[in-house]
C-alpha cells in the first residue's frame, strides 16, 4: 500500500515539473527580467490596459538576471533586461545581450548621456546621490555643497556612508574617476573611509543623520522623499552637490530590448510608452525624477527638491564601464 | 558468517551493486555544477588575486575565522546547555521549551538581522531611550559589530545543535549518564567522561552545519559590517562583473568549509557507538526547585524572547502599521499563490532530497568502500557554497546539458535549465542535501551494524532491509531531515531569485523585493508569513521528538 502511494507521489511530482518546463511562449506577452522591483506592477497594469499586451516579469538581481539571460543565450525568455544600475546595463551591451534599437521616440524623449549610442539601452528614471544633512546639527556657513569637501579632516566621524558593497556606492565612485581621473577620486574615497560610519543602507545612513549618529550622509534622493512622506517633521534636508562644478552623481534605472526577444517590436513599444505616457507611472512612486524632460516629477519631490538641478554630465554608459575600476579603488582605499 | 551464507542470485547482486552506484550519481550531480565554475581556478586571474590579497583579503580571512569561532562557540554552548537543560531537569515549562527552543529555525538570518538593528541599533527605539535617558554620548554596545553578528547568528543557528545534543540526549547518552551516576560517579565526572564522548558526534554534526551556514551567509554579516570571504565573493563577481574571479574566490570559500569538515572529524573523535538493540530508556530529569528553577525558566524564556519572541513582535507590529496606513503591503492579493508557491517547493525539495539521503546513508552502510565513503562526504560540498554560486553553476550545467542534447538531436523546447522548477529543485537539492543526509546518517548511525548484517544473512535485499528496518527505526532521524531542509528551502533567497521560472514568486522572493529596497516595514508581513510557514514543520518536529522522549 504505502509502496504504491509513493509510487503515485513521485508520479504526480513527474508530471508537475514537466507541466512547468514546457509552459513557453504565447502572442501579445512580453516578459521582462528586472532587477527592480517597486510598483512595476501599476505600470504593468496600465500599459496593459491601454495596448491588450500583457507583461510577465521575473524579478531578482541586476548582476545574477544578466548572467541568466548571457547563459540562456537564444533559448531566453527575456524580451526586455531591466536593472536598477548603469554598470550591469553597460556591461549586458558589451555582452551582446541586447539588440540594437532605432527609435526616433526613445531618442527623442532621454538625454542623450542617459542612453547607449547605439541604442542598446536606455535609462527609464533617474536617480540623484547627493548630500543630506541634519537641520540644526550643520550650521549654514560649514554646509558642504561638494563631495570632495567630505574628505577633508573637519568631517571625521560626522558622515554616515553606504558600504562598498552596494552599487550605488560603486557607480558614484565610478563617476568621480570619469571626472576626476584614478588617483583624484582615490585622494577623495580615503578621506571619506577615514571620515565616515560605513552602514548597510541609505535608509539607516538618513535616520542615523536625524538621531545624531552623523550629521551628513550621501543617499539616493528618493529614499529621503520616502522617509518625508512617513514622517514631515524629520530632521533631514537635502542639497543638491558640486553645483558649481561638475553637478550632483546621477544613476539611473533602464532596460533594453533583448538579442532573441520573440518580439523585438513590442518590447521596444513597451520601452518607448515608459519613457513618454508611462514615465509618471513608472517613476512616481518611488519618488524618482523622470528621464523625459518634458515630464515633471512628483509633486512631494518637485516642491522639496526642487524640479531641476545641475546633474553631472558624465554619461550613465561611462561610469557603467568604470565600475570595476571604482571597486578597486574603494579597495584600495579601505572603504569598507 | 560462511555458515549461514545465502546463495545469492543474480537481482540480489545487481541491487547491492545498484546503492554505492547511486550513491556515486548523486555525488557526480552535486559536484557537476559547481565544478563548471571551479574549472577557471585552473587559469588564475592573478592580477585580481594579487590586488584581493593586497587589501582586503587578509582581513576577509580574519573576520571569517572569528566569526567562524564565534558562532560556533556560542552554538555550542547556548545549544547544548538548552538541550541537557530541558532534558536532564524538570521545571516549569520545560516541556513547552523542549519544542519551542526549536523554533528560531524558522527565522531567517537575514529578517533577525534588519529587525535586530532597527530596534537595538543607533537608530532603534532602545538606544533612543538610552540617549534620552543618559545623554546624547552615553555608551551603548556597539550592535552593528562582529559581536552583533555572532549573536544574531547564533540565535538563529544553535537550534541545529540544540536538535542533535536533544535526540543523543534522550538515547544512549542519557541513559550512560544515569548508569554512571549509580555507579557512584560525580555529576561532573560522569558528564565528562561518559556523557559528553557519547555526545560528541551529534554536537560536531551540529556545529559543523552552524559553521557552513554561517561561512556562505553574505546577506545577514553585511547588515552588521562584517567583510567575509563569502561577502567578497559576492562583490568581486556584482561589482566588478567578473565571473570567473568571483568564482575563483568562492573556491576559497569551499577550502574554509573543507578544513570545517576536518575539524568536524576531528571533533566526533573515532569512536562509533552504534546501538546492540532496543531503545534506550533515555535520562531521567530532576525536578528543580527554588531559584534554580526559576533561573532555568528564565534562561529559557529571554533565548526564546531574543530569537523569535521580540522580533516577531516588532514584525507584527510593522505589518499592522502597514495593513493600516495609506500605502498597505504590495501584492497582498497574490499571497496565496506565493504561500502555495513557497510550501510546494519546500515539499519537494525535502523529498528529493530525503530521497537522496537515504541513498547516499545506506550505500555506505551496505558497502562500506571507500569509494562511497567519498561519495557521501562529497555531497556535502554543495552546503559550502554561497547561493549565488550553486545558482549560477546550476545554470552553466543545465545550459551546456541542453546543448548537447540539441546537438544530439534530442532538443527540448525552450531552456530546461530555466524554463521550470527542475533547475531550481537541482540546485536546491545540491545546496541543502548535506543537513538532510547530516540527519538520516545519524539516525542510520543508532541501528546497529549486527542487524543490517543479520538481515543480509537471512537473505533480504537492500531495499528490503531500508524499507522494513533502517526507514523504521530511523524514522525521527529522517522527519528531522526532512523539516531541516523544508525550512531552509523556505528560508532560502539568492537561487530561487535566480533560477525560479518566471511568474513563479515564493514568500522569500516577496519578501526580498521589498527588503532590498530598505522597506522593512512593507516586508515585514512577507517576510512573517515565512516564520509561520516554517514553524508548522518544526512544531510537527518537536512534538514526535518529545513523543519519543516521554
Amino acid at each position: 500500500m504505502r509502496t504504491r502511494w509513493l509510487t503515485a507521489a513521485a508520479l504526480g511530482l513527474a508530471l508537475t515539473l514537466l507541466a512547468t518546463a514546457c509552459s513557453s511562449g504565447d502572442e501579445g506577452t512580453i516578459r521582462i527580467y528586472t532587477g527592480r522591483h517597486y510598483d512595476l506592477e501599476e505600470a504593468f497594469t496600465q500599459y496593459a490596459e491601454e495596448t491588450g499586451v500583457s507583461i510577465e516579469f521575473l524579478s531578482g538581481s541586476d548582476a545574477e538576471l544578466r548572467e541568466r539571460i548571457f547563459a540562456e543565450g537564444e533559448d531566453t525568455e527575456a524580451d526586455v533586461y531591466m536593472t536598477v544600475d548603469a554598470g550591469n546595463l553597460a556591461i549586458a551591451a558589451e555582452q551582446g545581450i541586447f539588440a540594437e534599437v532605432d527609435s526616433p521616440v526613445l531618442e527623442d524623449a532621454v538625454p542623450e548621456s542617459l542612453r547607449d549610442p547605439d541604442g542598446r539601452w536606455f535609462a527609464l528614471s533617474r536617480r540623484a546621490r547627493t548630500i543630506v544633512y541634519h537641520r540644526d546639527r550643520v550650521s549654514a556657513d560649514e554646509l558642504p555643497t561638494t563631495y570632495a569637501e567630505l574628505a577633508e579632516p573637519e568631517w571625521a566621524d560626522r558622515i554616515c556612508l553606504r558600504n562598498s558593497t552596494n552599487a550605488y556606492t560603486q557607480s558614484l565612485v565610478a563617476s568621480m574617476i570619469a571626472n576626476l581621473g584614478y588617483d583624484g577620486a582615490l585622494e577623495i574615497v580615503e578621506g571619506w573611509a577615514d571620515n565616515a560610519e560605513i552602514l548597510p543602507n541609505d535608509v539607516f545612513a538618513i535616520q542615523s543623520v536625524a538621531d545624531g549618529l552623523c550629521d551628513v550622509a550621501i543617499v539616493n534622493h528618493y529614499y529621503l522623499a520616502r522617509l518625508m512622506e512617513d514622517d514631515p517633521d524629520i530632521p533631514v534636508e537635502l542639497v543638491w552637490a558640486d553645483q558649481e562644478g561638475r553637478g550632483t552623481h546621477v544613476n539611473i534605472s533602464g532596460a533594453g530590448v533583448t538579442r532573441y526577444a520573440d518580439d523585438p517590436e513590442l518590447a521596444q513599444d513597451l520601452l518607448e510608452w515608459l519613457a513618454t505616457d508611462g514615465q509618471s507611472a513608472f517613476v512616481d512612486g518611488n519618488h524618482e525624477y523622470p528621464v523625459n524632460p518634458d515630464v515633471a516629477p512628483v509633486a512631494l519631490v518637485a516642491t522639496t527638491f526642487g524640479e531641476t538641478f545641475v546633474a553631472d554630465s558624465v554619461s550613465a554608459a561611462e561610469f557603467g564601464l568604470l565600475n570595476t575600476d571604482a571597486v578597486r579603488l574603494l579597495d584600495e582605499a579601505g572603504y569598507r | 558468517m560462511t555458515a549461514g551464507r545465502v546463495e545469492r542470485s543474480i537481482g540480489d547482486r545487481l541491487s547491492l551493486a545498484g546503492w554505492p552506484l547511486g550513491s556515486i550519481v548523486v555525488a557526480a550531480l552535486v559536484i557537476a555544477p559547481i565544478a563548471f565554475l571551479a574549472v577557471s581556478v585552473l587559469d588564475p586571474n592573478t592580477e585580481v588575486w594579487r590586488q584581493q590579497w593586497e587589501t582586503r583579503l587578509p582581513g576577509q580571512l580574519v573576520e571569517t575565522a572569528v566569526l567562524l569561532v564565534g558562532v560556533a562557540l556560542g552554538s555550542l554552548v547556548l545549544g547544548g546547555s538548552l538541550a541537557w537543560l530541558v532534558t536532564a531537569y524538570r521545571f516549569p515549562g520545560s516541556r513547552l521549551f523542549g519544542w519551542l527552543l526549536i523554533a528560531p529555525l524558522a527565522m531567517p538570518g537575514y529578517v533577525l538581522g534588519f529587525v535586530t538593528l532597527s530596534v537595538v541599533g543607533f537608530t532603534g527605539p532602545i538606544q533612543g531611550w538610552w540617549r534620552d535617558t543618559f545623554g546624547q554620548d552615553a555608551w551603548f554596545p556597539p550592535v552593528r559589530s562582529m559581536g552583533g553578528a555572532i549573536v544574531v547568528l547564533t540565535l538563529v543557528l544553535y537550534p541545529y545543535v540544540f536538535l542533535l545534543t536533544r535526540a543523543a540526549l534522550a538515547d544512549q547518552a542519557g541513559a550512560a549518564y544515569d548508569v554512571a551516576r549509580s555507579l557512584g560517579a560525580g555529576p561532573v565526572e560522569a558528564a565528562r567522561r561518559v556523557a559528553l564522548p557519547l555526545l560528541r558526534p551529534a554536537m560536531a554534526g551540529g556545529v559543523a552545519v552552524v559553521m557552513m551556514e554561517t561561512l556562505t551567509d553574505f546577506a545577514t554579516v553585511q547588515y552588521f559590517g562584517v567583510d567575509t570571504v563569502s561577502v567578497g565573493v559576492f562583490r568581486i563577481w556584482r561589482g566588478t562583473f567578473d565571473r570567473d574571479s568571483a568564482s575563483e574566490f568562492a573556491t576559497l570559500v569551499l577550502v574554509v568549509a573543507l578544513v570545517i569538515i576536518g575539524v568536524e572529524r576531528l571533533l566526533r573523535g573515532r569512536a562509533r557507538f552504534g546501538q546492540a538493540g532496543g531503545r534506550a530508556a533515555g535520562l531521567a530529569p530532576t525536578a528543580l526547585r527554588g531559584w534554580r528553577a526559576v533561573a532555568a525558566t528564565g534562561s529559557c524564556a529571554i533565548v526564546l524572547l531574543a530569537a523569535i519572541g521580540a522580533p516577531v513582535a516588532q514584525l507584527v507590529a510593522w505589518a499592522v502599521v502597514e495593513a493600516t496606513g495609506s500605502r498597505g503591503t504590495p501584492l497582498l492579493e497574490r499571497f496565496l499563490e506565493f504561500l502555495g508557491n513557497s510550501a510546494t517547493l519546500a515539499l519537494i525539495t525535502a523529498g528529493v532530497c530525503l530521497l537522496l539521503a537515504v541513498v547516499v546513508a545506506n550505500a555506505s552502510r551496505f558497502s562500506r568502500s571507500r569509494s562511497t565513503g567519498l561519495a557521501a562526504r562529497l555531497t556535502a560540498v554543495g552546503y559550502a557554497v554561497p547561493g549565488p554560486v550553486v545558482a549560477i553553476g546550476v545554470v552553466l550545467a543545465l545550459v551546456a546539458l541542453d546543448r548537447l542534447l540539441e546537438a544530439i538531436g534530442l532538443g527540448l523546447p525552450g531552456v530546461v535549465a530555466t524554463g521550470s522548477l527542475i533547475g531550481l529543485v537541482y540546485a536546491y537539492s545540491i545546496r541543502f542535501l548535506a543537513p538532510g543526509l547530516q540527519a538520516v546518517e545519524s539516525g542510520l548511525a543508532q541501528v546497529g551494524d549486527e542487524m543490517t548484517a543479520s538481515a543480509r544473512s537471512l537473505g533480504h535485499r537492500p531495499a528490503t532491509i531500508v524499507r522494513r528496518i533502517h526507514l523504521p527505526l530511523g524514522r525521527t532521524s529522517v522527519l528531522t531531515a526532512a523539516v531541516l531542509v523544508g525550512v531552509d528551502a523556505l528560508k532560502e533567497l539568492p537561487i530561487v531569485l535566480l533560477l525560479r521560472p518566471i511568474g513563479f514568486d515564493t514568500l522569500s522572493v516577496w519578501t526580498f523585493n521589498l527588503a532590498t529596497e530598505s522597506r522593512f516595514e512593507q516586508a515585514a508581513l512577507p517576510a512573517l508569513a515565512i516564520i509561520v510557514v516554517a514553524v508548522a514543520p518544526v512544531a510537527i518536529l518537536s512534538r514526535r521528538l518529545a513523543g519519543e522522549v516521554s
